[in-house]
């Protein structure tokens, strides 16, 4: 027992003594969560909106004024042929432009429908279905207000659940979580091993009376940790400077996260006992591990739109699993039970990699 | 005398090359015992595989009676090691560093501090420096305080002294000697020669095999050729026209002077004086000088290579 203690503290020196270390530890979350939450958004804000208005009536001016005042749009153009709308999306001073069709009021009146043509930039799908939406929301609600049509219709009223709003921070919150704690605790633990391989400090710990698991649990132990002290910060973070909620139990969410820490810890070592120096053990990481939990997981790209084969990796992916479970409770408020199955995944896979990194940890060079 | 440790038949390869092959030695209790070689001799191997961190592939060893590859766990107790590269913590303070070397081997720095006291005294004024910014000799000096912070009963330093200033090497030796009085077994390697004539006894190893076994002053026996210390003003000229020439058997650089041995068996000093003389050197000096390990070494490293051609 005193020998592990030494081990500990000894860690500990390590992670506060290198400024690196430390910084990657405790700017990290707090930099990414401001990032992802100020600068990477989904929803769309002031979009430069040029306008083809060949009718020039009252109702075209009014369709007009409720887009300028929608907030969502900033009129920036006044175009007056087809050959202008081109120029002035190449040049990019606009991202949708608007047509009206000449007697549009009037036709309006007359036949009850007039034509108006949305124009985006398509070179980005994602913002451009995005505004074509919101326009097409606009279009919708004037038509609604200033007509009360009596034609028989269906109408498809839309209410987002969980996320009303559609903030992409409420989004962005789970999968950040998920990353940082994969980047603490997999890619830290991983270089921590190796560098004791590397810089030869490995010979003397084997020929100490320390035994393999308490080298190994004195190098878990810290980061678990720190890694914990990252998701209290991020989850407080989240909620108090942009208002993500955690409509569920909190309790249930941080040991969730301890379950998922457990799991990236025992990626680490497994990563550690398989490589021999530093760099190897960073590409490894880095490659192996940031890019599938940024891709696959489900963070940003929706796993149910991929192709079958990367669903099917997706699932040996430890973040997709933590991810379905903190936007369940976090967004959703979704208790224990809906969510074992998921928490059962991540516990054999944490237990598996334990119990291979034990075996697999030379206790000779 | 009790045999601290046992070599029988070791071999080991790494792949297709054969690192160590057939070394068979004893080490006594209380000896210090040198192994002397170049890089790649294999001294490092035999260290990993004695302090039970490789398994060897041949052959069996013993530590304290105990065998390496099955009681790896009960020797780890009772012996220090201090491996060739530096292998302390850069980012902790001396004391940090021997405090942790002391816990995790289970004791404290206070319990053994009468062992290392000698040597870490000469540390103390610095132990709030961390230990990446000591000098070479300096971090030798904690590395050998933290292999001894457990009082082992074997010591094994692999290269303690390569890249070390002399001063350091000559106290690092020192205590050595010190160590040794208190009747702890030590297990050095080292490229130098000049440290071998303060082992007990010393081992050459080249290229995995053991050349020679013996004291110091009896491993200079094994050279039985007529050594010459040969001067003269210009001492590079002097050293390619020996060497053009066809009585020569060895010739190297030693000092200021050359050591050549010829290989007419009964030649004098005043004959290849005059000899050499008549070639047009000036001052020169041939005297007959008693051979060192150094030349000893040499000796057999070309006798071996000799045969190894054949």
């Amino acid at each position: 027992m005193h020998s592990f203690k030494g081990f500990l503290l000894k860690e500990f020196y390590h992670i506060f003594r290198d400024r690196r270390t430390a910084a990657i530890l405790f700017g990290m979350p707090l930099i990414q969560l401001l990032l992802f939450g100020f600068a990477i958004r989904n929803e769309i804000q002031e979009v430069n909106l040029g306008i083809y208005d060949q009718s020039h009536d009252a109702v075209t001016r009014q369709i007009t004024d409720k887009l300028a005042s929608s907030g969502y749009f900033v009129m920036t153009k006044e175009l007056h042929s087809t050959k202008e709308i081109e120029h002035a999306f190449a040049e990019g001073g606009i991202a949708e432009a608007i047509v009206f069709e000449p007697g549009f009021a009037s036709r309006m009146i007359r036949e009850g429908r007039a034509n108006v043509q949305v124009l985006t930039d398509g070179s980005n799908p994602n913002i451009s279905k995005i505004i074509t939406g919101y326009t097409g929301s606009v279009l919708q609600d004037y038509r609604n207000t200033a007509f009360k049509t009596a034609e028989v219709g269906v109408e498809a009223v839309p209410l987002m659940m969980f996320n009303p709003e559609l903030k992409s921070v409420n989004l962005f919150v789970p999968g950040l979580m998920a990353l940082i704690l994969m980047l603490v605790s997999a890619l830290m633990t991983s270089i921590s091993i190796t560098r004791e391989k590397e810089s030869g400090t490995m010979e003397v710990l084997l020929v100490s009376s320390l035994r393999p698991v308490e080298i190994i649990v004195g190098k878990v132990v810290p980061y678990f940790l720190l890694s914990f002290v990252n998701v209290v910060t991020v989850v407080a973070l989240a909620s108090f400077v942009f208002g993500v909620p955690c409509r569920g139990s909190v309790t249930l969410l941080m040991l969730e996260s301890l379950l998922f820490i457990v799991t990236a810890l025992s990626l680490g070592i497994f990563i550690s006992t398989i490589t021999s120096s530093q760099q190897v053990a960073m590409m490894i990481s880095l490659a192996g591990l940031l890019l599938p939990t940024i891709l696959l997981s489900g963070f940003i790209f929706p796993v149910a739109s991929m192709p079958l084969p990367l669903r099917m990796i997706s699932n040996l992916i430890p973040a997709k699993w933590y991810l379905i479970i903190v936007r369940g409770i976090m967004l959703k408020g979704t208790s224990f039970g809906f969510i074992w199955k998921e928490t059962l995944v991540l516990a054999v896979m944490g237990a598996v990699l334990m119990v291979a990194s034990i075996k697999k940890f030379k206790t000779r060079l | 005398m009790k045999e601290a440790v046992l070599i029988a038949g070791v071999g080991k390869r790494f792949g297709e090359v054969q690192v160590l092959q057939e070394v068979t030695l004893s080490v006594g209790e209380g000896e210090l015992f040198g192994f002397i070689g170049a890089d790649g001799a294999g001294k490092t191997t035999l260290f990993r595989i004695l302090a039970t961190l490789l398994l060897p592939d041949e052959g069996r060893s013993e530590v304290l009676g105990l065998d390496v590859v099955r009681s790896y766990r009960d020797i780890r107790k009772r012996i220090g090691y201090m491996p060739g590269k530096f292998s302390l913590y850069p980012d902790l303070s001396v004391e940090e560093n021997l405090r942790f070397f002391a816990s995790v081997f289970g004791t404290t720095v206070e319990k053994n501090y009468e062992l290392i006291r000698d040597i870490y005294s000469q540390l103390e004024p610095f132990k709030t420096r961390r230990a990446g910014k000591l000098s070479g000799g300096m971090k030798q000096k904690l590395a050998l305080s933290c292999a001894l912070v457990h009082r082992p009963e074997v010591l094994f330093l692999d290269e303690p002294t390569t890249g070390v200033d002399a001063v350091s090497r000559k106290e690092f030796w020192q205590m050595l000697g010190r160590l040794r009085e208190q009747g702890m077994t030590i297990l050095v390697s080292t490229p130098y020669m000049d440290e071998a004539v303060l082992c007990d006894r010393i081992a050459f190893m080249q290229e995995g095999r053991m050349l020679a076994l013996d004291t110091p002053t009896g491993i200079t026996t094994l050279f039985r050729k007529p050594l010459f210390a040969i001067r003269a003003r210009e001492t590079w000229r002097l050293l390619c026209a020996l060497r053009a020439s066809s009585h020569a058997a060895s010739v190297y650089a030693f000092g200021s002077a050359l050591h050549y041995t010829d290989n007419r068996p009964a030649v004098r000093a005043d004959e290849l004086l005059v000899a050499l003389q008549a070639d047009g050197f000036t001052e020169v000096s041939v005297s007959v000088i008693q051979p060192g390990i150094e030349d000893t070494f040499i000796a057999l490293m070309e006798e071996k290579q000799g045969s190894d051609h054949v």
